[in-house]
């Protein structure tokens, strides 16, 4: 199974996942119009601190305490990605207080959101792989990984 | 195998799932009380609110039982287990043979001894869809209705009501609201923030003498109301494991494969306690994420595999008017506290390690907490002092890191 993994010594910390994966969801195909004075919400956040920096986004837990713990079903695991369904999720946060890596998050709609591995939008690949420019964030089958 | 399932709730739905991850042949048959597909207790105040409907309330997809080759006997109530036979009797007298039995029961409300609550003829409690459907015919935007609890459950119908009817009223033993899951400080927050909705609180105070339509607190206070709403708390349905022979304290005693006492049974859910690992004691954690998993937990112990439930916190979410709280573990240590604007946040930090915590308003990446607690991480592991700032990776080794991130 591919998944994203990051490699820190790369990151440059310049955002670009960030803007790539908040793109990658707005629905829109122009991306100036998409984030242009926008505050992104995206997926994939940053970490910086000092020389540090390094990318956080869901890392499809095999052992998905957010799928377990989720209230309503809304929050599923099929082959292999864990994926929201909106119409169903409540924004109670139960998976907020849940994920070890802090990788799940309010959305604007108030429903939740996270990285689904761009298998709901057009993207069809990780767009933030895509658009890392030092190639700090991967997807890639790794072993050890379902 | 006969596995048969006592319950239909997350409990159940966690063991189903179990089974199914060990045994995809052997017979699965469920049996609950509740006419009702799978749905989720904790969103019928949703429901209420607007916020979800009954379809998109199920727990799991209408073809959940089917695509689990599950028997779902569902208006059927067990009446009695008998452990030396290996039965389930139900209420026509039915016998349901099992190799391994699950009870996930849940619990039941709790309704105290009120002077005149006979008198009062919409009376309401709120558990179960059911509940909340005879709750709803019972309001209109006239009503007036009168809650007693100040708790999750008596707040959160509060909150699933409040724009349908013309008041609300909560009256509550305890000095403070949600005393379960919040200190006083964090209880005053949120019941300001509650109160702004137009909702008014009595509290250290109690229903003294009740008649249809009218309360004499207390106090002394005198109030009208139309609908009165008692969610006082709730009871475990330990009966049927207790009079089959099932050690029980407040809840049936389980271990950490989910066993019983009793031979081939197996407990979880609202109904079993568990062992918290932030207090080292046994106790019933009524949350749906641990009766969850502790299901998970039991189907997989019963279908052969081998599983432990030994991670058991306290934990909640739940929010009020766009006012969200996280909190988990248990309070007590040294504390941390942070006010900032509308956000709030209390850690416990004893022995090296985090007890507890509670956030109000900020509660980004929460889990992150919740994962010290659970995992009992030594704070001198990590940057402690980062880490209390807020919730982040850049405080666990670089290796650390690279373990979660790279999967290396």
């Amino acid at each position: 199974m591919k998944r994203i993994y990051v490699n820190e010594k790369w990151c440059l910390g310049c955002h670009l996942c960030e803007y790539y994966c908040a793109f990658a969801n707005s629905g829109q195909d122009d991306m100036v119009k998409a984030l242009k004075n926008v505050t992104i919400h995206p997926r994939i956040q940053i970490e910086q601190r000092g020389n540090i920096s390094f990318a956080v986004s869901c890392r499809h837990c095999e052992e998905p305490l957010c799928v377990k713990s989720c209230i309503s079903g809304a929050l599923t695991r099929e082959n292999g990605v864990i994926s929201i369904n909106p119409d169903k999720c409540v924004g109670c946060y139960t998976c907020i207080l849940s994920c070890p890596y802090g990788a799940v998050m309010p959305s604007e709609s108030g429903a939740i959101q996270k990285c689904e591995l761009c298998t709901k939008n057009a993207g069809g690949e990780p767009a933030c792989v895509k658009g890392c420019p030092n190639k700090a964030i991967v997807f890639e089958e790794r072993q050890g990984a379902e | 195998m006969k596995y048969v399932i006592i319950g239909n709730s997350a409990a159940a739905v966690g063991c189903i799932e179990g089974i199914r991850q060990e045994d995809t042949k052997g017979s699965i048959t469920v049996i609950a009380s509740e006419p009702y597909h799978t749905y989720s207790r904790p969103l019928i105040s949703y429901l209420l609110y607007g916020k979800t409907d009954e379809q998109r309330m199920k727990y799991r997809p209408d073809s959940f039982y089917k695509e689990k080759k599950c028997t779902a006997m569902l208006g059927r109530t067990a009446e009695k287990v008998n452990a030396e036979a290996k039965k389930v009797i139900l209420d026509n007298g039915e016998e349901i043979p099992y190799d391994k039995l699950l009870i996930a029961a849940g619990s039941a409300p709790f309704i105290p001894p009120m002077n005149g609550l006979e008198k009062v003829e919409k009376r309401f409690t709120f558990l179960s869809l059911d509940d909340a459907k005879a709750l709803e015919k019972a309001i209109s935007a006239d009503s007036r209705v009168l809650i007693i609890g100040a708790g999750l459950i008596g707040l959160k119908c509060a909150e699933g009501i409040c724009d349908r009817v013309k008041q609300i009223t909560v009256v509550d033993l305890a000095d403070r609201i949600l005393p379960s899951i919040l200190d006083e400080e964090g209880s005053g927050i949120v019941q300001e923030h509650i109160e702004k909705k137009g909702i008014r609180f009595f509290l250290n105070d109690s229903a003294a003498e009740l008649t249809d339509g009218r309360v004499v607190l207390k106090s002394g206070t005198e109030l009208d109301f139309d609908v009165l709403v008692v969610a006082v708390g709730v009871r475990p349905n330990i009966s049927l494991a207790a009079e089959a022979g099932a050690e029980t304290g407040r809840g049936i005693v389980t271990n950490k494969k989910c066993e019983t006492t009793l031979p081939d049974i197996y407990a979880a859910g609202d109904c079993a306690q568990s062992h918290d690992i932030t207090t080292g004691q046994d106790r019933v954690l009524a949350l749906l994420p641990n009766a969850y998993m502790q299901g998970e937990c039991a189907g997989i112990n019963m279908a052969g595999g081998d599983k432990r439930y030994d991670k058991a916190i306290p934990m909640n979410a739940i929010g009020f008017f766009g006012l969200h709280i996280i909190t988990a573990g248990t309070y007590d240590g040294e504390v941390y506290t942070v006010k900032k604007g509308h956000s709030y946040k209390k850690l416990f930090t004893k022995d090296n390690r985090l007890m507890g915590y509670i956030l109000i308003g900020d509660i980004q990446r929460a889990g992150i907490y919740t994962s010290l607690i659970r995992e009992k991480t030594p704070l001198d592991s990590i940057d402690f002092d980062l880490i209390r700032e807020k919730p982040q990776l850049m405080a666990f080794s670089r290796k650390e890191r690279s373990r979660v991130l790279a999967n290396r």
